[in-house]
This record gives C-alpha cells, sequence and structure tokens, in this order.
C-alpha cells in the first residue's frame, strides 16, 4: 500500500517533469467569469416552479397554517406513521387523532421502512435548480430519515433559507456536515433515456414555503 | 485497465454487425434524440455555460498540474475526518483491496452504486471469484446484471435495450437474483422501475458492505460527492456500516468552491437536468449518520501515464458526463458495445486507448471510429477537443508496425503534393486511368471497393480545372 | 482586390465546376481572382488520417504560394478548417520559426466563400438566380470549426427563384469524414442515408454545401440509389444567374470574353 501511495505519487511527478508549475499550486488563478447568480429576484416564485417543474409538490403556509397543512398532506396519503427529526419545532406537528408521531434518532432501516411519511426542516433551497439541502442539523435528521419513508414532507422558510443559485448555497454550506441535495423525488432516466419518477429514494416530495408572519 | 473482451472484433467490423441491428438502431436513436435536444434546452437556460465551461476546464487542468500535491491533500483530509486511504496502481491491487476490505467485514454481499471506475477494474467479477456477491443497483446496470449483458453507455448502460427487452428481462431473470418481478408487469417504465424498488429495497435494507465511486473528490476537505438520479446511490452510501469508495486519481478537484462550477457543468450535460435528483456528500465518518467505517481507494489504472501525454492529458478533465455519446452521429449508429470497453463513444474513443495501448485490434481502430464531426467538443463541459486528441492517438497508431501499404500510399500522396509538377501528372495519370475504366464499382478489396459498395465514385472530368485556367489564361482574352 | 483562389485538389482534379463557378461569382463581383498554379493540397487527408509528421512540406508550400495575396479564398469549409487549425499547429512541431512566421502571416487573410462574400465583400445578395428547391446541408468543418453560421443560408435566401427547405437534422454528420468514408464504410453509409433521406422528406431537389467532400460521398450514394435529389456546390447556385441559369459561360476565357 504505501509502495503504492509512492509508486503513484513518483509517476505523477515523472509525468508532470516537462509542464510549467507555479507552487503552490493555488497562486495559479482561475478565471471565474461566469455569474454568481442568474436571478435576483423572485427567488421564492422561482424555487416553486422549478420545485414544481421537477414534480415536486409545493405549497405555502404560515407557521400557525401548518400543522393543518401538514395533517391535510399525510391524510391525503393515508399516512398513519411520521417519523421526525430531533430539533424539529413542536408547533409544526399536526394534532390529528390516529397519528403517530415517532422520533427517528434510534430507528433501524427496517423499521424506518415501515413508517409512512417523514417532516423536516432543511439547511438551504436553490430557486436556480429547485433544489432543498439538508445537512443533518436540527430538524434534519440523519440521512436515512429522509431516504427510506416513501413520502417526504420538508418545510422551507422563506425567503432566508433560499438562495438563488448553486454558488450561494454552497457558501452557505459546512462541507464537514454529510448533505443530501434534492431536486424532486427520486427519478430515473434509464428506461430509454426518459424520465420517470419514482425509484429508491422517496416517491413523493412536498415541499412547504413557509412565509413569515405577514406575509413575504 | 481490464483487458480487451475475448475475441472482440475492431470497431469497424463489431460496427457492421449493429448498422444491421433495426432494434438496436432504434433504440439508441430513439433515446440519444430525446437527450440531446433536452441538454440543449438546459445548457440554454444559462448565459454564463461558456464561461462555466472554460472555468471547469481550467480548474481540471490546474488540478492535473499538481495532481501530487492534491492527491496529498486528500488523503490528510480523509484520514483527519476518520476515513481510510489506499492507493492502487492498477486494477489488480484495486481488486485485491477492495476485496480484502469486503473480506474483512466478514461479509459475502455488497451493494454498488454505479461507478465507472468500479466497471474499469472488473470490480464484480474480482469479488465473485473470492465468494462475494456484488448487486448493481442502478436500475440500468440492473438490467445489464439481470441480463447478463455488456454496458453500452456511461450514463445509461442499458441504453440499447428498449422497454419490452427490459420486461422480458426483469420477467425472467429477477427471481434468480432475489425478489422476482410481480405477475403480469406491463412495460410502462413507471412499473418496471416500480419492479426494481422492490426488488432491491430488501438488498438495501441487509447490506451491510456498500461500494461506490465518486464525481468529485475535494481535496481541502476530504468531501467525497456522489451524483444521482434513483436514490439507490444514497440508499448505498448512507445504510451500510461499512462504505468502500473507488476513485479515479483525476475526480479530485481542489476547494469546496470548485464544486459551483461542476455541479452546474454535469447534470445540464448529462441527464439534462438544472439539477439531478440527489446528490450527497460525506467528509470520512460521522457519528450516529452513516456508515461507521470508509475506505477510501484511489485508482491509477493508466491515468498517469495519460497524464504524460501533453496533447491526450486533456481527456483527464473528463466528468463523465456522457454529452458526447449522446451526440455522437457515429456513436448513434455503431452502439456501445462496438467500441469494446466500458467506456464508448467519443470519450471512449479517445480513453481507452489511452489506458490500454493499442495493441490489439479494437483499441487501434478506436481513434478511427469518429468523422472528426466536432460535436462531442462542442458539448463537452470541460472543453475536451475530442478531434484533437483523436488525431494525436492516429499519429501514434500510424507509427506501429503494420499500415504497410496505406503508410505507402500516403507518403508517395504527400511526395507529389509537395511539387505542383508532380501532383499536376499524378493528377493527369488518375484522370486518364479511371476515365479509361469507367469504374462505378471497384471489385477489389480496400479503400477502393469501400467505398463503392454503397458509393458511386465521381465521374472524372475532362480537364481538370487547372489545365483549364492555364488554357484560359493563355488564350489572352479572344476564345 | 487581389485575391488568390485556393481551390483544393480534390475540387482541382474532380470538381472543376465549382472552380469556374467560384472565378465568375467573384469576378462578377469585382474581384481580380487568380489561381496560383504552385496550390497543391492543404494536407488535411494526411492530417486526420495519422500522417501529420508528412503534412509540413504542404503547409510550407500553401504558405509560399499564397503569402502575396490580399485575401485567400476558398471553396471549401473543411480545407478552410484545416488551414486555419491545423497549419499554425504542423508549423510549430516543425520547430521551423520562420515557417511558423510565414503561417501566422497567411492564415488570417483566408476565408471561405461565403465568410469571404458576407464579411469581406459585404454581400448577402450576390445577384443569382436559381429556380430550384433547395436543401443547404452544413458540413461539419463548416459548421463547428470555421463557423460559418447563417452566412451560406443568408446567401442562399437572396438567390432569386431559390426556395430553401428546412432539412431535418442538418447539424449531423454526413458520414464522410475523410478516410472514415474507407475505414468505417458501414457506419458512413448508414450516416449518409440517414442524411439523404432527410433531404428526400424536405421536399428538395438539390442538396447543397459548401464542401465538395461530402457532397462526393452523398452523391455518389445518391446515384447509386437513383434518387431524385442532386448534389451542388454552394458556389455553383450562387454563381448562377437569369441571363446564364445554367453556367454555360462560367468555362469561358476572362476578362469579359466570356460571351
Amino acid at each position: 500500500m504505501t509502495d503504492s501511495r509512492a509508486r503513484i505519487l513518483g509517476r505523477i511527478r515523472t509525468a508532470l517533469a516537462g509542464t510549467e508549475r507555479t507552487t503552490p499550486a493555488p497562486a495559479e488563478p482561475i478565471a471565474r467569469d461566469y455569474r454568481d447568480s442568474h436571478t435576483d429576484t423572485g427567488l421564492v416564485e422561482l424555487l416553486a416552479h422549478n420545485l414544481a417543474d421537477y414534480r415536486a409538490r409545493v405549497h405555502h403556509a404560515t407557521e400557525t397554517d401548518l400543522p393543518d397543512l401538514i395533517a391535510r398532506l399525510l391524510g391525503s396519503r393515508g399516512a398513519h406513521t411520521l417519523v421526525v427529526p430531533p430539533g424539529l419545532p413542536d408547533g409544526w406537528l399536526p394534532t390529528a387523532a390516529g397519528l403517530r408521531a415517532v422520533r427517528g434518532t434510534d430507528l433501524s432501516a427496517a423499521e424506518l421502512d415501515a413508517m409512512s411519511s417523514v417532516l423536516t426542516g432543511c439547511a438551504v433551497a436553490v430557486a436556480e435548480t429547485g433544489t432543498i439541502v439538508l445537512d443533518g442539523g436540527p430538524g434534519q435528521g440523519r440521512r436515512m430519515l429522509t431516504l427510506v419513508p416513501d413520502h417526504h414532507i420538508c418545510v422551507v422558510r422563506t425567503p432566508d433559507q433560499v438562495v438563488a443559485s448553486v454558488p450561494q448555497a454552497l457558501r452557505r454550506l459546512d462541507p464537514r456536515r454529510p448533505q443530501t441535495w434534492i431536486s424532486g423525488p427520486s427519478a430515473t432516466s434509464d428506461i430509454e433515456l426518459d424520465r420517470v419518477e419514482g425509484v429508491h429514494g422517496p416517491r413523493a416530495l412536498d415541499v412547504v414555503l413557509l412565509v413569515p408572519p405577514g406575509g413575504a | 485497465m481490464s483487458a480487451v473482451p475475448l475475441g472482440m472484433p475492431s470497431f469497424p467490423d463489431a460496427a457492421r454487425e449493429a448498422t444491421r441491428n433495426p432494434t438496436l438502431r432504434r433504440n439508441l436513436r430513439h433515446a440519444t434524440h430525446t437527450i440531446r435536444d433536452r441538454r440543449a434546452a438546459a445548457v440554454a437556460e444559462l448565459d454564463d455555460w461558456a464561461e462555466l465551461r472554460a472555468a471547469g476546464a481550467a480548474i481540471k487542468d490546474r488540478t492535473l498540474r499538481h495532481l501530487d500535491t492534491y492527491l496529498e491533500q486528500a488523503e490528510a483530509a480523509v484520514v483527519a475526518a476518520g476515513g481510510h486511504v489506499h492507493w492502487a496502481a492498477d486494477a489488480a491491487e484495486a481488486n485485491r483491496i477492495v476485496t480484502d476490505l469486503v473480506r474483512a467485514t466478514g461479509e459475502t454481499e455488497v451493494v454498488k452504486v454505479k461507478s465507472m471506475a468500479t466497471q474499469e477494474i472488473g470490480l464484480n467479477e474480482a469479488l465473485a471469484e473470492a465468494g462475494i456477491t456484488a448487486y448493481e443497483t442502478d436500475l440500468a446496470e440492473l438490467i445489464v446484471q439481470l441480463g447478463d449483458d455488456r454496458p453500452s453507455h456511461i450514463l445509461v448502460p442499458a441504453i440499447h435495450r428498449n422497454r419490452t427487452e427490459i420486461r422480458d428481462i426483469f420477467r425472467d431473470a429477477m427471481g434468480e437474483w432475489g425478489i422476482p418481478a410481480p405477475d403480469g408487469m406491463s412495460d410502462d417504465p413507471r412499473e418496471l422501475a416500480e419492479a426494481a424498488r422492490l426488488h432491491l429495497r430488501e438488498k438495501f435494507l441487509r447490506a451491510k458492505v456498500g461500494v461506490s465511486g465518486a464525481n468529485f473528490l475535494v481535496a481541502e476537505t476530504g468531501t467525497l460527492v456522489v451524483v444521482e438520479s434513483e436514490g439507490n446511490g444514497r440508499m448505498c452510501l448512507t445504510l451500510p456500516e461499512t462504505l468502500i469508495s473507488v476513485v479515479g486519481i483525476e475526480k479530485v478537484v481542489p476547494t469546496w468552491r470548485d464544486l459551483e462550477v461542476f455541479l452546474q457543468l454535469l447534470p445540464r450535460s448529462s441527464t439534462a437536468e438544472r439539477m439531478n435528483p440527489y446528490t450527497s456528500t460525506w467528509t470520512g465518518v460521522t457519528d450516529g449518520d452513516g456508515p461507521r467505517a470508509f475506505h477510501l481507494v484511489l485508482l491509477d489504472n493508466g491515468r498517469t501515464s495519460i497524464l504524460a501525454d501533453e496533447v491526450g492529458r486533456q481527456t483527464l478533465r473528463c466528468i463523465r458526463c456522457s454529452a458526447c455519446l449522446n451526440v455522437c452521429p457515429v456513436y448513434e449508429r455503431a452502439g456501445g458495445h462496438a467500441y469494446g470497453s466500458v467506456y464508448p463513444g467519443p470519450i471512449g474513443a479517445i480513453l481507452t486507448p489511452q489506458l490500454r495501448g493499442t495493441g490489439s485490434a479494437v483499441d487501434a481502430s478506436l481513434p478511427y471510429a469518429s468523422t472528426l464531426c466536432g460535436a462531442c467538443y462542442d458539448v463537452c463541459p470541460v472543453a475536451i477537443d475530442i478531434p484533437e486528441v483523436l488525431v494525436h492517438l492516429r499519429e501514434k497508431v500510424t507509427a506501429q508496425r503494420g499500415h504497410v501499404i496505406e503508410r505507402s500510399a500516403l507518403r508517395a500522396a504527400a511526395w507529389a503534393m509537395r511539387d505542383p509538377k508532380r501532383y499536376t501528372a499524378l493528377q493527369r495519370a488518375a484522370a486518364a486511368g479511371t476515365r479509361a475504366l469507367h469504374p462505378r464499382r471497384l471489385p477489389l478489396p480496400g479503400w477502393g471497393k469501400a467505398w463503392t459498395d454503397t458509393r458511386d465514385l465521381p465521374a472524372v472530368p475532362k480537364e481538370s480545372f487547372r489545365t483549364w485556367w492555364q488554357r484560359r489564361d493563355t488564350s489572352g482574352g479572344t476564345k | 482586390m487581389r485575391v488568390g483562389l485556393f481551390l483544393t485538389c480534390v475540387n482541382d482534379t474532380l470538381y472543376p465546376r465549382t472552380g469556374q463557378a467560384t472565378v465568375a461569382l467573384l469576378e462578377r463581383l469585382g474581384c481580380d481572382v487568380d489561381f496560383p498554379l504552385a496550390q497543391t493540397c492543404c494536407g488535411q487527408m494526411h492530417w486526420n488520417t495519422g500522417y501529420g509528421r508528412q503534412v509540413e512540406p504542404m503547409v510550407r508550400g500553401f504558405a509560399e504560394t499564397f503569402a502575396g495575396y490580399d485575401a485567400v479564398v476558398t471553396p471549401s469549409g473543411s480545407c478552410g478548417a484545416m488551414i486555419r487549425d491545423n497549419h499554425p499547429r504542423a508549423a510549430a512541431r516543425s520547430g521551423d520559426a520562420a515557417l511558423a512566421d510565414a503561417v501566422a502571416a497567411v492564415v488570417p487573410k483566408v476565408h471561405e466563400l461565403s465568410e469571404f462574400l458576407v464579411d469581406v465583400l459585404g454581400v448577402t445578395d450576390v445577384g443569382a438566380y436559381f429556380p430550384h428547391r433547395v436543401a443547404y446541408h452544413p458540413t461539419c468543418h463548416s459548421l463547428r470549426l470555421m463557423r460559418l453560421g447563417d452566412r451560406p443560408t443568408a446567401l442562399l435566401r437572396n438567390v432569386r427563384g431559390l426556395e430553401l427547405v428546412d432539412l431535418p437534422g442538418a447539424e449531423e454528420c454526413c458520414g464522410f469524414g475523410g478516410t472514415f468514408a474507407v475505414k468505417n464504410p458501414d457506419v458512413s453509409a448508414a450516416m449518409g442515408a440517414d442524411k439523404i433521406r432527410n433531404a428526400e422528406a424536405a421536399g428538395a431537389e438539390v442538396l447543397c454545401a459548401a464542401d465538395n467532400s461530402c457532397l462526393m460521398h452523398l452523391g455518389g450514394m445518391l446515384t447509386r440509389r437513383q434518387g431524385a435529389v442532386r448534389t451542388l456546390h454552394l458556389a455553383e447556385i450562387l454563381a448562377a444567374t437569369e441571363a446564364d441559369p445554367g453556367g454555360l459561360t462560367w468555362a469561358g476565357v476572362r476578362n469579359g470574353a466570356r460571351g
């Protein structure tokens, strides 16, 4: 193993022997003439449009309306069990009779497979691409939580959590945290290169755009 | 790279069969044309595409110029985040490392995310020899595995199959590998995807070891990135206790920020989406979230020899998006299998001969598997000048032994073209000869027959332009 | 303007009509056209087949032959691209600084015909007349290397009597590809057949391009199939006039004595 390490690094140095190299490497500048974003206004509307374009179902609610909306979303799927991550605001949870909300801290994958739905927040949402990003922070939970149940409801606080572009999202995120970038429900293009929604990840994705009190 | 498939014919011979298979032609035409137009639309949404493309190429080039530095940096960051790093000089070593790591867990099954690197090294076959079953979990890879088939596309390995063929493969083979296909399953892609979901879910839930590749490895943080659509990647990266990622050394990018370029270039070029459904990033191991052990296997397997070639080096910029396959008119007619490698299409035509050399019939023919039409270069998100590299590789092929007749003929032509008098003499002789014979079909083997099998030769005029010009010039303004 | 015509070896030998049409057209537009007899071949076939080391004398010959002209015009997108993109590479590789300088001096003066008409002469209406349904095939090197863009179609749209029909899949390669046509004959023929089918579906009488080499491949397939479509170089359409729709006078002698 150590031998191969030395061998590969040696081969690289030999291969580059005739190439001019400024040291240290980062001193060689890269022309970044591309845009930081392609839009500055109407980000929440753009996010809603692009989420819907990739077959996520998009809803708007205030914090007060949220429990009822979630109850309706669960009810429409006949969901009886809802898993929630630690740190999710208690006020988001519906109080509907017959619904069981479970804190997902210790559930195994098989146990999660028996759950109908999962409700989380997110770290950031990207308007231009219709993407929500989860980074395991409060109210988001382990990656497994939003993967195994077939129905994911994700709440995005607007406008604070919405950025325009991929470059802006990356700046907000900490690479040391495990991340999942989600753009619509699971999909595949593997049959005749035509897009079909719904394979292994949650087949239904509801995104709730949380409107601050008094409107955005 | 794994060896040339046994009995693999040269590209023209393999392609001949493909051009005569109407189902294959129809499948490929339908799929490539569907994605082609959608890619163009996705790219047209960004008015700074040219700048993103230039930055992508520049980042990759700089990384390659300092590859040793960035790999050492990546290694240190992965280790600092609780991961283990292994270095594999070639396919055999990489396979040995992965096999030993799986054995150490005591498991005899692994679930796999689609990965070109593990296909390149023939990992599944190596694991099978060690008594370990590797389950492919990407839908297209599953189709290939269940159909005992070979991949024919980088992104969609089963692109050569249509929905009906896929239905038949699932119906016939799923039961042998696990949960069988539902009774009465139709060929509706949604039903096929549902069958795959049921078949694989059971494997995901019990898997203890996952094997992946990676789209990017961020040197400064040690972060790995996997870009996917179905969620099988998330399953393999998240549920098992042990994760082993086999990553080509050219996949490294210097900084987290650099992803802002590639996460815009890749999805739009690849699946023609603004963003693919799922992107996973992870750095080492995280308490209480995901695998408890993470192993990174850094793979050379010929990449350093590509690095040593200053023209060929740009090949290592490739981010495996497959846009070049989807626009290639040759790929569309020849199909992926004709390339005799897990890397088909234009990128395969330059990557495979550089990884494997040009010793075999198929590898020596790959640099010629192109009209140099340039469509691949136009769509390449990291601006790999594939035609330039093809021509460069052709020079390497013609420098090898063989090609005696072709080389002599072209040398004679070059000798004639050096001097207008010789050129004119050759022109007259050719014209006289062809006009005297008036051949529409040439029976002799070689270039003449290859031309006239499907095409008439042009009628040779009585007078060349230059003869006419001289006549006109000397006639001094009178007729 | 003193224009050096680089006709290309293929046109010189097999398609003199294209050369005569180019001369007629340029002279009609007031150019002083010369065909230097020292010209031979741009070296494209050698370069693209993997014999790049053999092209240096051709590169040198081209640079010497055309050094003295105000502009060099070639009725071939493909050979134009060879000169523009690869002559500098070949010169650099030779290690001969004088050759590199000579190439660098001549290359900016080299124009493909439609580029010369539109960009240098500033005309899109060349006074042509051609009463036929025409499909334009933008050959790969015209399209992606020379970046001719809409110049050829702008010229065709201004030809009186001409109906320009849309060619489905126009930007796809026809399958010629130089020695590709004989090294990969089956794929080449499959591509050519699709191109012809598209021209037929468009209802074209004439399939036009700025490269006779591609048209040689397509034309060879068309005559073999005895199809209704015929091939014609762009120059031959642009040179046709109401007074002389068949180009009977092109082959005449120079200085206005052609009639």
